[in-house]
């Protein structure tokens, strides 16, 4: 079997995978549930933008929650002073896909160097969440809409039908709109990097001297890629936003930032289901751990067991030294020697055959 | 006489005061094949590293037919016509041999075109075979063949090749000679070699680096016979 039928065995898995988690969700399980596996969409394409910027880009970026939480506040002002949702919608995406333009400028046309772009985005996201921890005083409003500082901004309404701001979208409308968010970035992406962008950036993060030589500008197409994620985060955001109907600066914070890269890490990267794997895997886990919480016993594993990120930590430890290449990449070479070795013995045993024919 | 496909005019390039290259004065014609001796730390690396835009000269100018490129962008000199094959192949280690050929031809051909490129290339340089094949796994030897695949389907105007035959087998050196005459017909080259097997093969005009200056300049006959030029040679392989 060659490459190329096998990534198309691959797409139309995760696409009936999909579509049938997207039916068949909210008709087995309660609302809590539902409103659990909404988060983990509108998580996994936050995680898809990271995907494309450094599993694709080459761009390590620390501060994929700059751009997540501009989508999210930028989608709470908005609404506040607006009150019909496509107008915040689309500002969600715009405005932290302009700030990613802005920033990305100054950064790959100065030339500065990849470890130094992960401390300019961490620092620039960390810069973001002090500045808006401190807005908590009733001064600090844009319009109608009160910042509140570290407060967060309550009550933010929700997503309507567009054009029509009666008709809100209820908690089972959410989970069909991020999961259909979810299956259209990642349908999306993969058209992206299927087409001659998409080549041209691989080949940029492969060699980008190379990539130069030829007559490629490596600073233009890190722009438009690092752009690109900064629209998806910010995306991701505006539904989080309207998820908990809530936003706080926490969404800025360095807990938010490394769970993102923890995500690629070990879900794998260089692809793009790697990444949503490890997303939906880390958070259900962190769920998971979340209700054992020990009631004040002297059990000290389960307290251990209850200190997510210790286990973070742990699991990418393990990730780091074990699985460098993540969860996803390692089982598809698993997959492709097994493969490799029964093609083997075929090919051994066809002249056997023949002779014995 | 023709106005010089590439000129470079008192060129120069200094690290900190380490003088790799001085006022070099050089000029290649449409079509000729140029070669560049000399020892290591002559300054040939740096040289080609100026033209192709990777460093910028601390003093002097690099003109390619009368642009001044001294200061442009390695993917803009790259566009107007001047490709290199570095000592080390760089290439797209993690791509397939046909990715890496199409990402050249791509810049250049629309979707079908390139494609048609691709195939001509890798059957060009001999690679059709192992088209599939990540590049990362090939042999020495063949990441030479992609990284040169590479330049040609770019078809630049000017090649430069730094040590094309280093670490080749006596028939691959062959293959090369015939390679970059056939390319020759219709492209002007800067070779850099050591090798004077290979240099007798392909080149006319010599010119030898040494101590980041022009020494001399002169037909490959001359050369070999010029004592100057065989005391540096000597002089480093004593030194060694």
């Amino acid at each position: 079997m060659n490459a190329r039928a096998l990534n198309l065995i691959g797409l139309g898995l995760v696409g009936v995978i999909g579509i049938a988690f997207l039916v068949l969700v909210p008709r087995f399980f309660e609302l809590d549930v539902v409103l659990e596996f909404t988060v983990y969409m509108i998580m996994a394409i936050l995680a898809l933008s990271l995907a494309l910027i450094w599993g694709y880009g080459g761009i390590l970026c620390f501060g994929q929650s700059a751009f997540f939480g501009l989508g999210a506040y930028t989608y709470a002002i908005a609404m506040f002073n607006i009150g019909e949702s496509t107008v915040p919608l689309l500002l969600a995406v715009i405005v932290p896909a302009a700030f990613a333009a802005l920033l990305g400028y100054f950064m790959f046309y100065g030339r500065i160097s990849d470890v130094y772009l992960g401390v300019i985005t961490l620092t620039v996201t960390l810069i973001l969440f002090n500045s808006i921890n401190s807005t908590a005083g009733p001064e600090f409003h844009i319009g109608s809409a009160r910042l509140g500082g570290f407060n967060g901004i309550p009550g933010i309404p929700p997503l309507n039908v567009p054009g029509n701001k009666r008709a809100p979208i209820d908690l089972e409308g959410m989970f069909y709109l991020a999961t259909a968010a979810l299956l259209a970035t990642y349908f999306g992406l993969r058209l992206l990097l299927a087409s001659r962008f998409g080549r041209i950036i691989v080949g940029i993060r492969e060699n980008e001297r190379r990539a130069e030589l030829l007559g490629y500008d490596p600073r233009a197409y890190k722009l438009a890629t690092f752009t690109i994620g900064g629209a998806l985060a910010g995306f991701a955001g505006c539904l989080f936003a309207n998820w908990g109907n809530f936003v706080s600066p926490t969404i800025f914070g360095l807990a938010q930032s490394a769970q993102i890269i923890i995500w690629v890490i070990v879900g794998g990267r260089g692809t793009l289901i790697g990444p949503i794997v490890g997303c939906i895997g880390i958070q259900w886990l962190t769920t998971a751990l979340g209700a054992n919480q020990p009631s004040g016993g002297s059990d000290w594993w389960a307290k251990i067991f209850a200190n997510a990120p210790l286990i973070f930590g742990i699991i990418l430890i393990a990730f780091v030294l074990l699985v460098p290449k993540g969860l996803v990449p390692t089982l598809g070479d698993i997959g492709q020697s097994l493969l490799a070795s029964r093609g083997k013995e075929a090919k051994r045993l066809q002249p056997k055959r023949a002779e014995e024919g | 006489m023709a106005a010089p496909l590439l000129q470079t005019q008192d060129l120069s390039m200094h690290f900190g005061g380490v003088r790799a290259v001085l006022h070099v004065n050089f000029s290649l014609a449409e079509g000729e094949l140029r070669c560049l001796i000399g020892p290591n730390g002559a300054g040939k690396s740096t040289f080609f590293k100026m033209l192709t835009g990777q460093l910028e000269p601390t003093h002097g100018r690099v003109l390619f037919r009368g642009q001044d490129i001294s200061h442009a962008h390695a993917h803009d000199i790259a566009r107007l016509g001047i490709g290199i094959k570095t000592q080390v192949p760089s290439v797209f280690d993690g791509l397939s041999v046909r990715e890496n050929i199409w990402l050249a031809a791509n810049r250049l051909h629309s979707r079908d075109e390139a494609r048609r490129v691709v195939d001509e290339m890798l059957a060009r340089v001999g690679l059709t075979e192992a088209a599939e094949r990540l590049v990362g796994q090939l042999a020495h030897g063949q990441r030479q063949w992609v990284e040169l695949g590479l330049v040609l389907a770019t078809d630049p105007k000017l090649i430069l090749l730094d040590e094309p035959a280093a670490g080749m087998t006596h028939e691959e050196v062959n293959k090369t000679a015939e390679l970059v005459r056939e390319i020759n017909r219709t492209k002007a080259l800067i070779v850099v070699e050591h090798d004077m097997q290979f240099i007798r093969m392909i080149a006319k005009q010599v010119t030898v680096f040494n101590q980041g200056s022009v020494l001399v300049e002169d037909t490959v006959e001359n050369i070999m016979r010029n004592p100057q030029v065989r005391d540096i040679y000597l002089g480093k392989q004593a030194a060694a």
